[in-house]
């Protein structure tokens, strides 16, 4: 009884954790939905680039002391420019366009980040400590740490600018075209190779910005990007391959799920909630939530 | 034309006296340990290229049916004390019936290409924590196997039985693969690789063909679980339905060559000979895993029909082919 009367009573607090963590988790879904909707490509590397990402705040942090949200400046840029050096010169040659080797050669470059990064950082866990960490938030019912809220708004606000980039700019403009229609795109006159790349850099941008604001409340190891990949799959896939207002409502739909998950099943089978929604979403409705009917 | 298959006959006839020979001629444990993981690799990727060499469904979970063969004979003989020589047919069963579940679902609803990748990763992802929730197999902590050496335990005192074990189960993969390249079932799921849609028109009934190729990829798999099991002595859901596993399927199957019969044995032998060499001389950790990356990404850039496809363009040569 006393701990049914608990449950409940800690519900309100799982559920805005969860939308907290919610809207990181869009911010990888973002790239990943972006990726696909303009490529037609499931990126693999996600949650290997994710972890690069993630590192290189740290790095940054501990080396020249470095605030993580401060190093959204330089992190950003530099993940884009990854992204579109490694599919214009990398995936987009190697794949000879076809789904199932893009799928491998991106995989292979999973294995090849993730265990890179285990010869240069070791295997350890790394967390960071910042002069805020303890402070929280007083909502009332809950009390939340400061960094998830203020990477909870800067997630928000990345969002925000993402969609002003696709529909208010000429690149973003592009991009669209190119997303909707390769050939015509090119008749009439947009560099498409240029357009695939630079999708696949804003998509790892979007890493990057969630790399630096996951590292104040999360750990870093070579296999951090792993938790997120299944995450970031199930996000898009019930978002809808493509949508970025479908990666938003998924990213707190399985932020919350994840969250009272825990909570109602435990830590160990309160995980199991994302396959569960990944499975039955691409059985039952595999265009999503928000995706285009094909 | 003639000359050449009877010559490959011979070849790999060949092959197997040496196979057979090997105890006898090496007498170091240590290499015949690393022959017997080639033979359980190449036997894991003949299970991932049933289904995604010959069928064209790739799959990125095929460590669930490993998996569940694993926990299905290990807990028949803790639970019911069942040897596991007979259990390693439960574990059969067991691979197949998952095979069955995760193809009907994913199969009646039309997943293909990356989806069903997809899904079958979310499966495995879904029985690791089902597997690592529940009591019966072990939770977190995981099963313990004991070790007593005999036939009916599939367990022995020296490393020839292991590899004499995995020798066979290899050789029965290869007869499989064998059988899929003459039957009319093999040609059916070669046709649906390649156009799903023309083979139906022409009177294959995919459904039913991916069925039973995703069945007999699983029954392969749970029997590789028990081997596994047997050998090793120790299961905890990370092992049976880790992603590491799936990613070593695929990886020696598309190394050696996809939809082939000695593609995944080709592969096996290649990455864990590299493998062995990086730990020799590389003291590090992660190394020959980031080779393994590059192998992948260069064969698929560079050799879509693997290692075995270089080597079959060499013998259309030999053999005054034109259509190389």
């Amino acid at each position: 009884m006393l701990d049914e009367f608990m449950l409940l009573g800690m519900m309100p607090a799982a559920v805005v954790n969860g939308l907290m963590f919610g809207a990181i988790y869009a911010l990888v879904a973002l790239g990943l939905t972006l990726i696909y909707g303009v490529l037609h490509i499931i990126n693999f590397a996600h949650g290997a680039l994710l972890m690069l990402a993630m590192y290189a705040a740290f790095y940054l942090f501990r080396h020249f002391g470095i605030d993580p949200y401060f190093a959204i400046v330089f992190v950003v840029p530099a993940s884009f420019v990854l992204g579109y050096a490694l599919y214009r010169w990398g995936i987009g040659k190697l794949a000879h366009g076809k789904d199932e080797n893009i799928l491998l050669v991106t995989l292979g470059l999973a294995i090849v980040i993730e265990n890179a990064a285990i010869f240069f950082f070791t295997a350890d866990q790394q967390t960071i400590t910042l002069s805020y960490s303890y402070d929280t938030v007083d909502l009332g019912f809950v009390f939340l740490s400061l960094p998830k809220v203020i990477s909870f708004f800067a997630s928000l606000f990345i969002c925000l600018l993402l969609w002003l980039l696709i529909s208010k700019t000429d690149l973003g403009r592009a991009i669209r075209a190119v997303a909707k229609e390769r050939q015509g795109a090119r008749l009439v006159g947009i560099d498409v190779e240029h357009i695939f790349a630079a999708t696949y850099g804003i998509g790892i941008a979007c890493l990057g910005a969630a790399g630096c604001l996951l590292l104040p409340s999360f750990y870093v190891d070579p296999f951090t990007g792993n938790i997120f990949v299944l995450v970031a799959f199930t996000i898009v896939v019930l978002g809808g391959m493509g949508s970025i207002v479908g990666a938003l409502v998924g990213g707190f739909i399985i932020g919350v799920t994840e969250s009272v998950g825990g909570l109602i099943l435990g830590e160990s089978l309160g995980q199991i909630g994302i396959s569960l929604i990944f499975i039955l979403i691409l059985v039952l409705r595999p265009t999503g939530l928000f995706g285009a009917k094909s | 034309m003639k000359s050449l298959k009877s010559r490959n006959g011979l070849l790999c006839l060949a092959g197997l006296v040496l196979a057979l020979l090997i105890p006898q001629i090496i007498d170091n444990n240590f290499y015949i340990d690393v022959l017997t993981l080639v033979l359980f690799s190449a036997f894991l990727g003949q299970s991932w290229n049933i289904l995604g060499g010959y069928a064209g469904q790739f799959s990125f979970g095929g460590v669930v049916f490993f998996g569940t063969g694993a926990y299905a004979s290990s807990i028949l003989f803790r639970s019911f004390g069942i040897d596991p020589w007979i259990g390693i047919f439960g574990a059969i069963a067991a691979g197949a019936a998952m095979g069955a579940f995760i193809g009907f679902i994913s199969f009646r609803y039309g997943l293909k290409g990356s989806y069903f990748a997809l899904i079958t990763l979310a499966f495995a992802e879904f029985f690791r924590i089902i597997a690592n929730s529940v009591e019966f197999t072990g939770g977190g902590v995981g099963i313990f196997i004991d070790y007593n050496p005999s036939l009916t335990q599939l367990q022995f005192d020296n490393p020839a039985g292991y590899y004499y074990l995995a020798l066979l189960m290899t050789v029965i993969s290869l007869l499989i693969a064998w059988w899929l390249e003459r039957s009319r079932f093999g040609a059916s799921l070669v046709a649906i690789r390649e156009n799903e849609e023309a083979a139906e028109a022409l009177g294959v009934n995919a459904f039913r063909c991916k069925m039973y190729a995703i069945c007999i990829a699983g029954a392969m798999g749970g029997a590789a679980g028990t081997f596994y099991t047997q050998k090793f002595l120790y299961l905890d859901p990370p092992i049976a339905y880790g992603i590491g596993t799936s990613v070593e399927m695929l990886l020696v199957t598309i190394v050696g060559g996809l939809g082939t019969i000695f593609g995944p044995l080709v592969g096996a032998f290649v990455l864990h000979s590299i493998n062995e060499v990086a730990r020799h001389y590389l003291e590090a950790p992660g190394l020959s895993m980031i080779v393994y990356g590059l192998i992948l990404i260069g064969i698929v850039g560079f050799l879509p029909n693997g290692l075995i496809g270089l080597f079959r363009r060499r013998q259309k040569k030999m053999a005054g082919g034109d259509d190389a």
